[in-house]
């Protein structure tokens, strides 16, 4: 693997130019997070319709490429989705989207996104049961 | 060979590195440049072949068996205490192993702190210690409603000493600091306050698992009731490590843990606790690494310590310039005199995990992030940094592999 693999063209783009990097100002659902092994945080928040659906997403975080690429992506991923659709989101899914070779601790990176969404919906329906 | 005779002459570093049979391979086909020894050290053969020898020739439990393996392993585990307690400048029965510095700072926070701290005292520690010496002293705070108060850092990356000797009072109960900061590389100076927090009647505690791998330490002479350190950044194994306390303390202080060989006496109704060292190492021990961390300091002492400590001053000081002819990095603490073999850094608008991973690449291994000290990447501005720690076996020829690799960041990273 070289170097250049993990940094391709549309992982330093969605970096620079990141998809829904917002905040929403009356989120359905919420939630910050932390990577300990380095103190990456994300926020995650969407506001859901009648059905379900991810009608608005946004993120704001700070950390490294891979992390922050890996949350733009995800927003452009669930935009449109049912609460259903990202629940049942796994890690595969998460670094097919990224569609780059990564390190074993560099998933974890990857990884914060989808974890912290996850753990929004999760608090969220908690919270309507 | 005695340190000073080591001392007078420079560090054979290329011998040094034969020592060390890792220091051989090669990552992603690049020769190991290992920048990482603040997090742990790489072992040299003494130390390998003594855990082998133990492993394959006396391994038994300690202190029960009467026969000729354990009473072999009994007299190398002891030997072992003897070993530190001498590089040191302790007594042997004052040097309680541990598994590593969290647990021998935990032993003194639980087992002389809880019992003793009362509401209204305060424990003094700095703004650039290691979680393991600030969680442990919050927990037992919170527990005994004693109060945590820190020693600022100043913008130079040393302590502010005013406020120190402000801080330092007659509530403080127990002045706890880093002899060497882990991320800043700041070398603090100890003994000072050491006798500020004695002229107050409080204890004080060192926290040296960044200090012993590489300066010489007395005890006697910095003047601490406590001194915590680890193996494994020693050269020693992981699982070894151990705390120094001054005999009278460690008498008056009820034990950490209980059950097995802390005891001299059990009967139904209670327990008389076993001598030191004993009555703090509860429990069948890490024998063959505290075998492992004897054959490390052997190893130290016979290189000599201000060799080291005067070899990685150099190393120190050409990373320090080879980093500086970059404006686009940022390096973080003091001048190289007042630094221990660590340089923490950032390349503008790169986070340290991408840079960690391009420096792999390079075959390179820094470290990336907050380092286990989020309040003092809070003071610096910072999520946090890479980080470059030198040992005895870097050479000056890594520390440039290091800066092309910092070039071919700004590269790939587009900064």
């Amino acid at each position: 693997m070289s170097i250049h693999d993990m940094y391709q063209e549309h992982i330093l783009e969605h970096y620079e130019a990141p998809y829904h990097r917002r905040t929403l100002p009356n989120p359905t659902l919420e939630c910050r997070d932390l990577n300990p092994l380095c103190g990456d945080e994300v926020c995650i928040q969407a506001c859901l319709d009648e059905q379900s659906y991810l009608v608005e997403v946004g993120f704001e975080g700070k950390g490294c490429i891979i992390s922050l690429a890996a949350a733009s992506m995800l927003m452009e991923a669930v935009e449109g989705k049912t609460l259903a659709d990202v629940k049942h989101m796994d890690r595969e899914d998460m670094l097919g989207l990224l569609g780059v070779p990564l390190t074993t601790m560099r998933v974890k990176c990857a990884m914060l996104a989808l974890r912290t969404l996850q753990k929004a919906i999760h608090r969220y329906e908690e919270g309507q049961a | 060979m005695t340190d000073r005779a080591a001392a007078s002459r420079e560090l054979d570093v290329q011998r040094i590195r034969q020592d060390f049979p890792i220091l051989s391979r090669t990552i992603h086909g690049r020769p190991l440049v290992y920048l990482d020894s603040a997090a742990s050290s790489q072992r040299p053969l003494a130390v390998i072949e003594a855990v082998r020898h133990y492993d394959a020739t006396s391994h038994a439990n300690i202190h029960r068996g009467v026969y000729v393996l354990s009473e072999e392993a009994t007299a190398a585990y002891e030997q072992a205490h003897t070993q530190v307690g001498q590089f040191i400048h302790a007594d042997w029965d004052e040097v309680i192993f541990t598994r590593n510095t969290t647990e021998a700072l935990n032993l003194v926070a639980y087992a002389w702190g809880r019992p003793t701290l009362r509401p209204g005292d305060e424990v003094v520690l700095t703004q650039m210690e290691h979680h393991s010496n600030i969680v442990p002293w919050q927990q037992v705070a919170r527990a005994t409603g004693a109060t945590v108060r820190y020693i600022r850092v100043n913008a130079q990356g040393g302590l502010d000493l005013d406020h120190a000797a402000q801080l330092i009072g007659p509530r403080t109960r127990m002045v706890s600091v880093t002899h060497a900061s882990n991320v800043l590389g700041t070398i603090n100076p100890v003994q000072t306050l050491g006798e500020l927090a004695h002229a107050q009647g409080a204890l004080f505690c060192v926290d040296g698992a960044q200090s012993i791998p590489h300066l010489a330490v007395n005890v006697r002479e910095l003047g601490c009731d406590f001194f915590a350190f680890s193996g494994h950044k020693m050269l020693g194994p992981t699982g070894s490590g151990g705390l120094y306390g001054r005999r009278e303390i460690l008498e008056r202080m009820e034990p950490f843990l209980y059950g097995g060989d802390m005891i001299s006496e059990v009967t139904f109704e209670g327990a008389r606790w076993n001598d030191l060292p004993w009555k703090f190492e509860a429990g069948t021990p890490a024998i063959a690494q505290g075998i492992g961390l004897g054959a490390a300091v052997t190893y130290l002492q016979h290189v000599g310590m201000e060799a080291i400590h005067a070899h990685e001053q150099r190393l120190v000081q050409h990373a320090l310039a080879r980093l500086r002819q970059m404006p686009d990095v940022a390096i973080y603490g003091p001048e190289a005199a007042q630094r221990g073999g660590v340089v923490s850094f950032n390349l503008q608008g790169a986070h340290p995990h991408d840079m960690a991973s391009i420096c792999d690449q390079a075959g390179v291994a820094i470290r990336a992030g907050h380092h286990c000290a989020m309040p003092l990447m809070h003071i610096l501005g910072v999520n946090g940094t890479c980080r470059a720690s030198f040992y005895l076996y870097n050479t000056p020829d890594e520390i440039d592999v290091l800066v092309e690799a910092i070039g071919d960041a700004r590269r790939i990273l587009r900064r």
